[in-house]
């Protein structure tokens, strides 16, 4: 028990900085959310239940383009998709007497950050260190969720705009070390910039929603590279690497 | 035909879930195969590189500050500044960009 609690006061702690980073980047999000329709309470709760900054982005575009729920679930099933590996991940890293409450809260509360954070943790994962984490970074990335859609409105246009490429930089901050240490991320990265940038021109893909070209191109694109550049045994750590650096930040 | 939001975030957020809880409930071994392996291991960053270019120029008011708030942002993230650090020199390129640099223009 009090190895529990010992576990959960250092999941809070570490998950401070990463509270800290989550209100500034949910803040741009809400702004998204707002465009999209959402009320501040509506972008709260997508926040508690989602709290991915890809899959919520993907999920606003969604919502915007008035898309069915299939396409829904289909495009956070793509954007969310490496939440599946991390999950995998952390199945190996975890107690195998843990019982499935445990299994299910530790799933729930994966992020990038949190994963990376728990992932780092030596020997096996306590879930009560993950869930000090989730209780402090989670709420925070809701609330600033909520809190962007509500500055929103107050918030004068100039702002806006420079707060609305805050969640591409967040994006551009995940992919390119990956692209640094990996030549064939790297590819894929620039491939997946052109091709992106050819279809929102070609009329031809007009009628398809922004969501559902996002996971087209994603599942074309990704099962392409699968083919021709398949890992190496010794390859498949390489984004748990990254994120296993303590100091990896939100 | 409208759609509610209440039920789209339910959809979003029970696929996320499962998503994130199955692997966790049910798997206790390594994935052995190598396309669903690297797929997998693709997919993250094609999908938010796709959603990153070219929606970042289409963003702000002009699209010279996105085109410059991504040079900004891969050029940061190559010599490795944090992600919260990224994310606000977008901003600031962007703003600079906006309310500055093109008066003199």
């Amino acid at each position: 028990m009090n190895r529990s609690k010992n576990a959960f006061i250092n999941g809070i702690r570490d998950g401070i900085p990463i509270a800290l980073g989550y209100f500034a980047v949910a803040f741009s999000l809400g702004i998204v959310a707002k465009k999209a329709g959402l009320t501040p309470i509506q972008g709260f709760i997508s926040s508690i239940l989602n709290h991915a900054s890809a899959g919520e982005y993907a999920e606003f575009t969604v919502i915007m383009a008035n898309a069915s729920y299939f396409e829904m679930a289909f495009v956070i099933l793509v954007t969310n998709i490496r939440y599946l590996l991390m999950s995998c991940a952390l199945s190996q890293r975890i107690d195998s007497e843990t019982s499935l409450i445990h299994r299910f809260l530790v799933g729930f509360g994966i992020t990038d950050e949190i994963f990376g954070i728990s992932i780092a943790r030596v020997g096996s994962l306590n879930p009560y260190y993950s869930y000090g984490a989730i209780a402090i970074a989670i709420p925070s990335w809701s609330l600033g969720t909520a809190m962007g859609i509500v500055a929103g409105n107050i918030l004068p246009t100039a702002i806006v705009s420079a707060l609305s490429v805050a969640l591409y930089g967040m994006f551009v901050a995940i992919i390119i070390p990956a692209a640094k240490t990996d030549k064939v991320v790297c590819g894929v990265i620039i491939i997946s910039f052109l091709v992106s940038f050819a279809v929102s021109k070609i009329s031809l893909f007009s009628h398809l929603s922004d969501s559902m070209k996002i996971s087209l191109l994603t599942v074309l694109i990704a099962g392409a590279a699968a083919i021709l550049f398949p890992l190496r045994e010794d390859e498949e750590s390489h984004t748990v690497t990254d994120k296993e650096d303590p100091e990896y930040d939100a | 035909m409208t759609h509610n939001i209440y039920l789209y975030i339910l959809v979003a957020g029970i696929v996320s879930t499962l998503i994130r809880v199955l692997p966790l409930t049910l798997i206790r071994r390594k994935i052995k195969n190598p396309f669903i392996r690297s797929f997998l291991y693709y997919v993250p960053y094609v999908t938010l590189a796709v959603m990153t270019f070219p929606a970042i120029i289409t963003a702000p008011q002009i699209p010279l500050a996105g085109i410059l708030a991504l040079i900004v942002g891969i050029v940061a993230a190559w010599r490795g500044v944090n992600m919260v650090g990224i994310a606000a020199l977008c901003c600031i390129v962007v703003f600079v960009c906006e309310n500055i640099v093109v008066r003199f223009i």
